[in-house]
């Protein structure tokens, strides 16, 4: 099939067209997805395709990643029969890398929503093809995160004493802890976001259904929900999307800052900070970005979606990472220069902690990933639509972010205003193990995920390429964007 | 139904000679695990009472201090607030910050925000062996692995003190209570009694010039006061 048979803009709507105004379309569509439509049945088979060929390489990912899923399970038994003497924890450090996890996996679930949900609002176009893999993201992100409070408790079995519940023993959970808005903060925003990605989904679930037999086609059925893709089913979810959008941005914005707020309300120093609440939401913010880069990048070459994932999507990804590394250095700084000019004696000892004491190779770590690594590779646009750089450049952004948390809940904990009781944490095996393993456990969620859904809302691609098109003014050939009802 | 009592402890510093006896005393009387040396160097060493010792100068003329810490026994508690459980909260009855053990969970949140760290989490199970589970003291709980403790101002002495003056049908006295601690220190350092009480000895001796509360710029309301004097007792 030539490029001419192709539906969309092409040299056939310009009667008056030359050759250089022929390039200049087929720029336009290299450039563009909106502009590069294919006939719908090369479309969904493009999609299809991975979803139901699974290579060596997933396999091999599977059992490794499965693999460290039964560690995760085995340690945390072992962690419940043997009490948590088994990890590092101790006095005063009494929270560790399970909280550290908690905030990270958080934070990596923020930018999913954020990509679809305000963008969306915001009427990006590019965002259309991402919005899928950065929303399962999200999902399996805060579902890792939602374990490690169960995880890091000293009685995990008890842990149903938190839900509400009316009960013969009279108990009620406190509302004054800031662990129980946190509770309630995670589990409305994992509903709405869970809820979000189905919405999504609907219309690509039937259009798998209408693609499959045997056993994927009941369980297509199932969860289609008889979708036809009639009028008013569009206009339905339409309707529903826009609500979720809408209804979402809050609740993603309250979220971190309430996650925030389990540090900012205690009074231990270095945590009993005002700017905790949008500065983690800048950095969850960062490290999800990051995040669903990564996720991108291994998607697009492991699942061949050369088609859907082209350079504007990295590099309007990339661009927005290098804002929120400017925007994260901001808010570090707020949050570095207060208690450094108040002078507390305890501020004024984490601080000489980070700039001279153990804390300092991961201190300045943090600085080079977190700022000097984007700011200084993001602003060039080669190395911005160079995915193997960006890949490195959102490790980078991982890793720092890790180790933001990190001095933040074990730095932070082991000074205090008593100093007969200042202490200095050492990770011990069980929970290295059960962080590593929790990365393997998104992974896994996330393989498996791709193995059954499709990973780009096509619908949304299509509605792209169906609003998109050219138009030749004078001597310029411009883009042209119609509304849908 | 607020209580009458503001129990309360003063610590005389001048008079403590960081024996320990009260560290010793409260193992026994609470039933608080003892653990191996290596939990302790590793930070899981659990001593409701401990004494920090504070060097004031070194060599030629070495001087220290100690401190007695427990619960400080917070009336504006910083640790109460942020159980999600109830574990920890302010008893109406005694007047004192108590801890519920079989409904703790263990977030360990309010060790975090305590902040004279006189809270102790149980990492293990305890280990009292044969023949140390004779000695045990039937009034307090024995705390399994996975849950929050701390010093109760023998909450356990308190109520018999009260049975008592109920059997004998007067009003419960400032000195007929005594924490374990109080009743052990051989130098008499440490004084108990109810601040309510304006005859009482702890009411003359935390109006004393040298007595302060820690930390007291938290606004934490704490019911320890400790007394100084210019000099260290070690010289």
């Amino acid at each position: 099939m030539s490029v001419s048979e192709y539906p969309g803009p092409s040299i056939g709507q310009f009667p008056q067209a030359d050759e250089a105004l022929a390039g200049k379309i087929e720029h336009q569509r290299k450039e563009h997805l909106n502009l590069d439509p294919r006939p719908a049945e090369e479309m969904n088979q493009m999609v299809l395709d991975p979803m139901y060929r699974t290579s060596r390489l997933l396999w091999m990912t599977l059992m490794l990643t499965g693999g460290l899923v039964v560690a995760y399970g085995v340690t945390f038994s072992a962690q419940m029969w043997y009490g948590l003497g088994i990890t590092g924890l101790m006095r005063p450090v009494m929270w560790g890398p399970y909280i550290v996890n908690l905030v990270y996996f958080i934070g990596v679930g923020h930018a999913g929503t954020f990509i679809s949900a305000a963008l969306r609002a915001l009427k990006f176009e590019w965002r259309r093809p991402i919005s899928r893999a950065a929303e399962i993201v999200t999902v399996f992100g805060l579902m890792c995160a939602a374990a490690f409070p169960v995880v890091h408790l000293g009685r995990s079995w008890k842990v149903y004493w938190l839900i509400p519940l009316p009960n013969e023993r009279m108990l009620w959970p406190s509302f004054h802890s800031p662990l129980m808005w946190d509770f309630m903060a995670i589990s409305t925003y994992l509903s709405c976001s869970v809820i979000f990605v189905y919405l999504s989904l609907l219309p690509d679930i039937a259009m798998a259904r209408d693609h499959s037999k045997g056993w994927r086609y009941s369980f297509y059925r199932a969860l289609a929900l008889g979708w036809r893709g009639a009028e008013h089913e569009w206009h339905n979810l339409e309707t529903a999307m826009n609500v979720f959008t809408y209804g979402i941005i809050p609740v993603m914005f309250s979220v971190h800052t309430v996650v925030s707020w389990d540090f900012a309300m205690a009074i231990q120093p270095g945590w009993h900070s005002t700017i905790f609440g949008p500065y983690f939401v800048i950095g969850a913010l960062f490290s999800g970005v990051g995040a669903v880069m990564i996720a991108l990048i291994l998607l697009r070459k492991l699942l061949h979606l050369e088609y859907y994932l082209r350079k504007e999507h990295f590099n309007g990804m990339a661009m927005f990472l290098m804002i929120l590394s400017m925007a994260w250095a901001y808010f570090y700084f707020n949050d570095y220069i207060v208690p450094w000019y108040g002078n507390g004696p305890v501020e004024k000892v984490i601080m000489t902690l980070f700039a001279e004491g153990w804390a300092k190779p991961l201190w300045y770590l943090m600085l080079f990933s977190n700022i000097i690594v984007p700011l200084g590779v993001l602003w060039n646009s080669k190395w911005r639509s160079n995915l193997t750089v960006l890949f490195v450049v959102s490790l980078f952004v991982q890793v720092g972010m890790y180790i933001e948390r990190y001095l933040i809940v074990p730095g932070s904990l082991s000074l205090n205003e008593i100093p007969a009781s200042w202490g200095i944490y050492h990770p011990q095996v069980p929970e290295s193990l059960i962080t590593v393993a929790t990365f393997g456990l998104l992974v896994f969620a996330y393989v498996i995920f791709t193995r059954i859904f499709p990973m780009i809302p096509l619908w949304e691609v299509r509605e792209g390429q169906a609003m998109h098109g050219l138009r030749k003014v004078g001597q310029a050939l411009i883009q042209t964007k119609s509304e849908p009802d | 139904m607020g209580s009458p009592y503001k129990w309360t402890m003063v610590i005389d510093m001048d008079k403590c000679t960081g024996c320990g006896a009260c560290v010793v005393a409260c193992h026994a009387e609470n039933n608080v695990p003892i653990r191996t040396e290596l939990d302790v160097v590793q930070g899981r060493g659990m001593h409701w009472m401990r004494t920090e010792n504070y060097w004031v100068s070194q060599y030629p003329e070495p001087q220290t201090y100690f401190l007695p810490m427990l619960c400080q026994q917070c009336h504006a508690a910083p640790c109460e607030p942020v159980c999600p459980a109830y574990a920890t909260l302010h008893s109406e009855h005694e007047n004192v910050n108590v801890q519920v053990y079989n409904r703790c969970i263990g977030t360990r949140y309010c060790q975090n925000n305590d902040p004279y760290k006189v809270r102790f989490f149980n990492f293990y199970d305890p280990d009292f062996p044969e023949p140390m589970n004779q000695q045990l003291n039937p009034d307090v709980t024995v705390r399994s692995a996975g849950i929050m403790e701390k010093c109760t101002f023998c909450i356990q002495r308190i109520r018999r003190g009260e049975e008592q003056a109920l059997v004998e049908k007067r009003p419960l006295h400032s000195s007929d209570v005594q924490p374990a601690c109080v009743q052990t220190c051989p130098p008499g350092a440490l004084t108990f009694g109810d601040l309510n009480d304006p005859n009482s000895e702890v009411s003359r001796l935390s109006k004393e010039v040298g007595a302060f509360r820690l930390l007291e710029n938290l606004g934490t309301d704490p019911s320890i006061y400790y007394l100084k004097g210019g000099k260290s007792n070690v010289s």
